[in-house]
């Protein structure tokens, strides 16, 4: 064997398809360097971002990503509707087969793993020290080394683009078609590595923020006077600390199969593959409420906030957390009623998962009732909340319908599910983080976004989604089976699934207008500054300190002793305490060192997917040489003098 | 403006709902199109629970639009109260409610998964045919154990007849459902699985494989021709003398990947096919 | 006023030890999936040698008595740390040491006896779960004995300061965690096995 392993000129691409997107990613990546160096702002990136442990800009730097990967993510989309749109009768699109599988196995591992988390560790990163009063997490670095491992996670799926291939089996791979007897490529590779880095980044994170909000709270805060986002996070995290390392248990057995011949989820060799599918949904299931929570948190901020009115309903909120948090666990069989379970499990796990539909309708009724005499705003962010109220109430009702074994069997697998799991997803998390990014991107820039663009983009979006999804249900009832490259004319299906691609063009209308908005927003941001700190008449802590804050969050901040402290302290007027003097403060010091892991884990990565044995071992290598690096320096800390402080809050006074 | 503004909007939504109505009469919604005694006590259960869900949807629709307008910022004449944030009865009305409707949805749960079990077999004076389903990569091969015969990529049945399907898969794994005879199970190597469905009505009903198997997965189709019990003897009998026999050679040649099969009618050679292609996986040193 | 985010040791401390629990906590999970898959491919021996035909018991109850004692002697170690008694903590941790590699040694030998008598991992869906159940708890440990190496000799360097007992105390945990993993395999894997 080489010493290159499988790596050969041939893993470059060959097809125009590919080749296109191949050049303009790294066509993209290049004309970003060199704008940088044009610039020269590299030595800016790296002291002020690259090598941060500041979360509120490890929390930008997870944004920043995500939202890169949600224009590809999107790419994919588009050219998944654009091929079904065409692909009927003697037309066969312009993928292939394989291509196309690549495509939304792509799509779908990325906007789960690199989108939707990347947003949510992002908002948590912002938000989360902020709401709880705290000056930083619980473990800084670690939390770097989690954000820079799911950076390397994103380079090695794109890198899939450029050398090799990606996975052509969906995005969660199931054996025995992700099994090297079917799939010899280095495509499940690749999903594989990428996932599995990227999973230990957040399983880290998981840990982190566990112990940053049962550990740090302000003094006072006690756990039903904290902020519901606060709450919608602990209970993710929780899901987190249990599902993650059942990921890295499975997608570790995965990888033995393909490296050293094992016989785990094989078909042959004694392997078991309905025990990957039962393994990767008991991760699965709880993944898709790690996501929705926190925007569940995110919700019952900005309905309170733009009611300017308490959250209704507090402890039921909490209960139906945990409730959802608890049952999350026990339903992961609803994904497969189809395998011939039987009768009694069946049912059980169906009626598991229509017990989640109670909590998370009390949480609606109590959004509701927290409008109920208030003084509703309808800024963007509250637009954001209706459409996730229309959408996400329509979606639960078909979840509830595939709830039930019976009925799964004739949905299962088709576009209605798909437009089912879409509604839950793009309705309920996406729209939430939305939601949650306008609402807090005046606290974390120091200038609000403009409101009229943002409105032009969440009708685009939400006319485009319901364009793009009302169709699929349609299909699944139809018998349209999911992924699917190709189809006869005469089953009629064509022209809803160009209405569906029309849907997907609208939400790419509706993205532009974001990032028109964004541009628009930081040239105008003079006009629309946040000098106050408070620019929504907010009710809880992050809005006490300045927009952006200063790295070390408050300089002081008295004990909380009741829920929106914030707004209570306002009510009272002692909004700005101001100490006696100000006192020294402790910050955690830039290091590189995450970043080294990360680069080192890349390489791990990088070396098992094509089989070169000595990259891998020089990356292990180094992950082990850098952790002992860090965990010998004991000077990880610099210390901001009191007169820095105060000058800084005389300022924002 | 406000108004030509509103009116056409309702204009667009006019135009969309007809349009949408016109396409769904004149094409084929195969769940709600049963043609079979399984799929139609499924399709029975998704209008039942589609209503009892619409107890909760509409009136969080009507809640949603009300509260948003009557209590919209700029209308200073309605209630504010900023520190109202609970109330034990509504509380319990919203817990309540959802409560009782997941209730009688669990009984129809429990219920309905043991009536439509795919492991139960169908109770009926006549006779079952058994076939055996095999999904191969990329293609269908049915067995009729009973009769002799395997097909590819077309599937022949008697009507008001009870089929017993053995489902397994000589490929990775697939699902075979037929949407208008009932739902679907999962085809795996190394397991036979099993589905009953009963057809009503004469007719062709499409079936596919509805979870991807590979390059060919699209092409994974074929036809349920549901026909006279006279009619399907004629076609039994003429298939027993097909030219072509289906032996373990034949059968591994057919197992290559290949895609788009023409439809193919075999002799079965080798009774225990079915089995041999269940137990392969099983074996101490497999033939890859 | 006290400050929410006060760096004192006494905070990190509290903080640290926390994380570090829930470190092991998810650690926990990941063992729980490889036991549970152990469990069903326990039986998916192919035809080929099962349990009680592979495992050799007086081997293994020596490897877990070795495994035993190392924890007993870690947890001497930590005793001694918190007293600073520094030429005592390098005996029980270096004791800890050379018992945590002799477990390693005879692991190895287990396994390559294994596979040089035809049963290796890939001969099995069974051999499969029994080395990575195994052999992730051996990478552990492998672990655990990198850390004691380069972290017992910087009490030469440093001394025994508050960080160095925290540090050791975590190590320890670490270790005992293992050795209830080991039991755990022992009774699972191998008692269960030879029993029947």
């Amino acid at each position: 064997m080489s010493v290159l392993g499988k790596l050969t000129l041939n893993a470059l691409p060959h097809d125009p398809v590919t080749m296109g997107g191949a050049l303009s990613m790294v066509a993209a990546v290049a004309g970003l360097v060199i704008l940088i160096t044009y610039l020269r702002r590299w030595g800016w990136l790296w002291r002020e971002w690259l090598t941060s442990l500041d979360p509120k800009k490890i929390g930008v730097m997870y944004l920043v990503v995500a939202l890169v990967m949600l224009l590809r993510g999107l790419a994919d989309a588009l050219m998944m509707r654009g091929q079904q749109a065409l692909s009927a009768g003697s037309n066969h699109g312009f993928l292939s087969a394989d291509h196309f599988q690549q495509v939304l196995s792509a799509h779908g591992t990325i906007m789960i793993f690199f989108v939707a988390m990347g947003l949510m560790f992002g908002l948590i990163n912002l938000v989360v020290p902020l709401q709880i009063g705290a000056r930083d997490v619980a473990f800084p670095f670690l939390n770097s080394v989690s954000f820079w491992l799911y950076v390397a996670g994103v380079v090695l799926i794109n890198l899939s683009l450029v050398v090799g291939e990606f996975a052509a089996t969906g995005w969660l791979a199931y054996p025995p078609l992700s099994e090297l007897a079917y799939s010899p490529g280095v495509g499940v590779d690749y999903w594989i590595w990428s996932l599995q880095i990227a999973g230990v980044g957040s399983l880290l994170s998981g840990i982190n923020f566990f112990a940053t909000i049962l550990r740090l709270r302000r003094v006072g805060m006690t756990l039903m006077k904290m902020p519901l986002f606060v709450w919608s996070v602990l209970n993710s995290m929780v899901l987190v600390i249990f599902a993650f390392p059942i990921l890295t248990a499975t997608l570790g057995m995965l990888a033995l199969d393909r490296l050293l011949g094992m016989h785990f989820f094989t078909a042959d060799g004694g392997g078991n593959p309905m025990m990957y599918v039962n393994l990767i949904w008991a991760w699965g299931h709880p993944e898709v409420y790690i996501l929705i929570l926190p925007a569940f948190g995110v919700f019952s901020e900005v309905v309170a906030t733009f009611s300017s009115k308490r959250l209704f309903g507090y402890t039921s909120m909490v209960v139906a957390l945990a409730a959802i948090t608890f049952l999350s666990f026990l339903v992961w069989l609803h994904h497969f009623f189809t395998m011939g379970a039987g009768a009694d499990v069946n049912a059980f796990f169906g009626i598991m998962t229509m017990v989640i539909a109670i909590p998370t309708g009390v949480k609606v009724f109590n959004w509701l009732f927290t409008m109920y005499r208030g003084r509703i705003r309808l800024t963007t962010p509250m637009l954001w909340f209706l459409g996730f109220v229309a959408t996400f109430t329509l979606g639960g009702l078909a979840g509830v319908l595939m709830a039930v074994p019976a009925i799964d069997f004739e949905l299962h697998n088709s576009l209605f599910l798909v437009a089912h799991f879409h509604t839950m997803i793009v309705g309920g998390v996406v729209f939430g983080f939305f939601a949650g990014l306008t609402y807090w991107f005046p606290k974390v820039f120091g200038f609000k976004l403009n409101e009229r663009l943002g409105r032009y983009a969440f009708w685009f979006w939400l006319v485009g989604f319901l364009t793009a999804f009302i169709p699929l249900y349609i299909l699944g009832i139809m018998g349209a089976t999911r992924r699917l490259d190709h189809y006869d004319a005469s089953l009629g299906w064509q022209g809803l699934f160009i209405v569906a691609a029309a849907g997907i063009v609208m939400i790419c209308i509706g993205v532009g207008f974001q990032v028109l908005q964004l541009a628009y927003s930081i040239w105008k941001r003079d006009e629309n500054r946040d000098t106050t700190g408070d620019p929504w008449d907010g009710r809880t802590l992050e809005w006490s300190t300045s927009s952006p804050p200063p790295e070390y969050n408050f300089a002081t901040l008295p004990p909380v002793n009741v829920r929106d402290p914030f707004w209570a302290a306002k009510q009272a007027g002692q909004t700005h305490p101001q100490p006696a003097a100000y006192q020294d403060i402790t910050v955690p010091k830039n290091s590189p060192l995450g970043l080294v892991i990360a680069g080192f884990s890349f390489l791990v990565g990088f070396g098992l997917i094509w089989h070169i044995w000595w990259l891998a071992a020089v990356g292990l290598l180094g992950v082990i040489t850098t952790i002992v690096m860090r965990s010998l320096d004991d000077e990880t800390e610099r210390i901001i003098p009191s007169r820095e402080v105060a000058a800084h809050e005389e300022a924002h006074a | 403006m406000k108004w030509a503004r509103r009116l056409i909007i309702v204009a667009v939504l006019a135009i969309v709902v007809v349009a949408g109505l016109s396409y769904l009469g004149g094409h084929n919604l195969a769940v709600l199109n049963p043609k079979g005694l399984i799929a139609t006590q499924e399709q029975r259960l998704l209008i039942i629970a589609t209503l009892l869900g619409l107890i909760v949807v509409l009136p969080v629709f009507a809640l949603t639009a009300g509260i948003v307008w009557r209590y919209r910022a700029s209308n200073t004449r309605a209630t504010y109260q900023p520190d109202w944030d609970h109330n034990p009865v509504l509380e319990f009305i919203w817990w309540g409610i959802p409560c009782a409707i997941i209730a009688v949805l669990a009984v129809i749960t429990w219920t309905s998964s043991h009536q439509l079990d795919p492991y139960r077999p169908i109770s009926s004076n006549v006779k079952p045919l058994t076939v055996q389903v095999v999904a191969l990569d990329w293609k269908w091969l049915f067995i009729y154990p009973e009769q002799h015969i395997a097909t590819v990529n077309f599937l022949p049945l008697p009507v008001n007849t009870p089929i017993n399907f053995e489902i397994t898969s000589d490929a990775p794994m697939n699902s075979f459902w037929i949407p208008q005879l009932g739902g679907q199970m999962y085809a795996m190597p190394g397991m036979s699985s099993q589905l009953h469905l009963l057809a009503t009505t004469p007719g062709v009903y499409r079936g596919s494989s509805a979870n991807i198997s590979g390059q060919g997965f699209a092409g994974m189709h074929f036809n349920a021709q549901v026909v006279g019990a006279a009619d399907f003897a004629t076609w039994v009998k003429a298939a027993q003398a097909a030219p072509q026999r289906l032996d373990w050679n034949r059968y591994t040649h057919l197992s290559q990947p290949s895609q788009n099969n023409p439809l193919a009618t075999y002799q079965l050679a080798a009774p225990d096919l079915y089995d041999t292609i269940v137990m392969k996986f099983m074996m101490p040193m497999p033939q890859s | 006023m006290s400050q929410s985010t006060t760096h004192s040791t006494a905070a990190l401390d509290l903080k640290t030890t926390f994380g570090f629990w829930v470190y092991l906590m998810t650690d926990c999970v990941l063992f729980a999936t490889l036991f549970a898959t152990y469990a069903v491919l326990r039986g998916s021996t192919l035809g080929g040698p099962g349990p009680h035909e592979l495992f050799n018991m007086p081997f293994v109850l020596a490897e877990t008595l070795i495994l035993l004692t190392s924890s007993f002697s870690v947890g001497l170690g930590v005793l001694a740390a918190r007293q600073g008694q520094q030429a005592r903590v390098l005996f029980w941790f270096g004791l800890t040491f050379v018992l945590g590699v002799a477990f390693l040694a005879m692991e190895l030998t287990e396994f390559s006896h294994l596979v040089t008598e035809g049963n290796s991992w890939r001969r099995s869906g069974f051999l499969s779960a029994f080395f990575t159940l195994v052999g992730t708890h051996g990478l552990h440990i492998t672990s655990g004995l990198i850390w004691m190496l380069l972290l017992v000799p910087r009490i030469f360097t440093r001394g025994l300061n508050a960080m160095m007992v925290r540090r050791l105390t975590l190590l320890s945990l670490f270790w005992h965690f293992l050795d209830v993993i080991w039991i755990f395999i022992f009774t699972v894997v191998y008692l269960f096995g030879v029993a029947r």
